[in-house]
């Protein structure tokens, strides 16, 4: 979903050939995983039948000999995505959730569950904050999104533990 | 493992009136480790740092510090032991209002003993170190709250302590003064072999630490030593 519209994004710039575009993409934003070749050509596949870009070719033949340019289409679908809010997730649901009410339903260790959680969750945003003081102003930020995710599972973890009688209470039969 | 600690905790008791604010704390705190104790508001992580730092006696159980017993130690003693060994940051306030911020952080070095002069460039240097060397000769009072507290941590190093104490070092700022405060206050101890105990209740704050040990009613979760 959001590959799509940043390849799209990326061809606002000016026209690209596909390798070139996936080379773009990785340096960008492929930080852990970057992009198969495939993907790019059937991203580029729909969104040359969506009418959302338009393809250059060259004298030659083969796949690399077509560029992609972004038509005023495609321009104004980047604009839309980039302004349209992401809808916030909810967790409400969540497999923790899940997991803590079913200790509580079961008489197993509800408390270690949640304890367990907040080590896990520790180590990983350990981990980040290493990996950010290591390396440039982007990967701070990256972590820092993901830090910032973490921490509010571990408050939820906190106030799940503070409240873990009133919840057995609740959810004993 | 325990005889790896440079500073223990073992089955500290105190108690405020009714309120058992310690009820069988241990922790263990190898040289050069950074240790973020957590836990719920009034859980007994302050407590639990100042009977470490030899602030607070307990009313039994022992801490103990390069092998020699805190507990049994006289008071002067260990102030001597906190002036020569350790050093503290706390949310707010622990700057003396009346001097620069330079002779706030020379002030460890010039109780030791070391020349005006002496104390004066390290403590210039280490103002530098944490990015704070414009406010030398302002006043604390001077400083914003995120400066104040660089220059807290330096004031806590100069000396080169084995334990820096930490009390929430990062309370009373916003998250981008925090997050600094604690990448230089961290590679700062790291550089200095300090070991540090951390209280805070912020997860991104602890994240600095190498280990988690969560306070809870007066005892302390204490996660495995791991390297
Ligand atoms: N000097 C004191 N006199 C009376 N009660 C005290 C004193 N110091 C601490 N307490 C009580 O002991 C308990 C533990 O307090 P402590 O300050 O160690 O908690 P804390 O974990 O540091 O909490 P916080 O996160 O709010 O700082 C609390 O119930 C507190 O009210
Ligand atoms: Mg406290």
């Amino acid at each position: 979903m959001s590959v799509s519209f940043a390849l799209l994004g990326l061809l606002e710039n000016g026209p690209r050939h596909g390798y070139d575009l996936k080379r773009t993409y990785d340096d960008t934003f492929g930080r852990d995983r970057s992009l198969h070749y495939g993907q790019v050509y059937s991203t580029m596949a729909r969104l040359l039948k969506n009418g959302h870009v338009e393809v250059e070719s060259e004298p030659g033949d083969g796949p690399d000999r077509k560029r992609y340019a972004i038509t005023d289409a495609g321009i104004t679908d980047v604009a839309e995505w980039i302004a349209r809010p992401e809808k916030p997730e909810l967790y409400l649901q969540s497999t923790l959730y899940t997991k803590v009410v079913l200790a509580l339903l079961t008489g197993r260790d509800a408390a270690e569950v949640l304890d367990s959680q907040r080590a896990e969750h520790l180590r990983l945003m350990r981990e980040l904050t290493r990996r950010k003081s290591a390396g440039d102003l982007a990967d701070e930020l990256i972590c820092d999104h993901a830090l910032f995710h973490l921490e509010a599972d571990l408050r939820w973890l906190e106030l799940t533990a503070a409240r873990l009688d009133r919840l057995a209470a609740q959810v004993k039969p | 493992m325990t005889d790896q600690a440079l500073l223990s905790a073992e089955d500290l008791h105190l108690s405020f009136g009714e309120t058992k604010a310690l009820d069988g704390a241990s922790l263990h705190v190898r040289a050069g480790e950074v240790v973020a104790l957590m836990g719920p508001s009034g859980s007994g992580k302050s407590t639990l740092l100042h009977c470490l730092a030899g602030i607070l006696s307990p009313e039994s159980g022992r801490v103990a510090y390069a092998g020699r017993d805190l507990t049994a130690m006289s008071d002067s003693e260990r102030s001597g032991l906190r002036r020569g060994e350790f050093g503290f940051v706390f949310q707010f306030g622990q700057l003396v209002p009346e001097l620069t911020c330079l002779e706030n952080v020379a002030l460890p070095l010039r109780l030791s003993g070391t020349s005006r002069r002496a104390a004066h460039r390290i403590a210039g240097e280490w103002l530098d170190r944490l990015e704070v060397g414009d406010v030398a000769g302002k006043r604390p009072g001077q400083a914003s709250g995120g400066q104040g507290q660089r220059v807290a941590v330096a004031r806590a190093l100069v000396a080169k302590p084995r334990v820096v104490f930490a009390d929430e070092p990062t309370g009373a700022l916003d998250s981008l003064n925090g997050e600094l405060v604690m990448k230089l206050f961290i590679a700062a101890a790291k550089e200095t072999g300090a070991a540090v105990v951390l209280v805070t209740h912020e997860a991104r704050v602890a994240a600095w630490s190498d280990r988690e040990a969560v306070v809870r009613d007066g005892k302390v979760r204490e996660q495995e030593y791991a390297r």
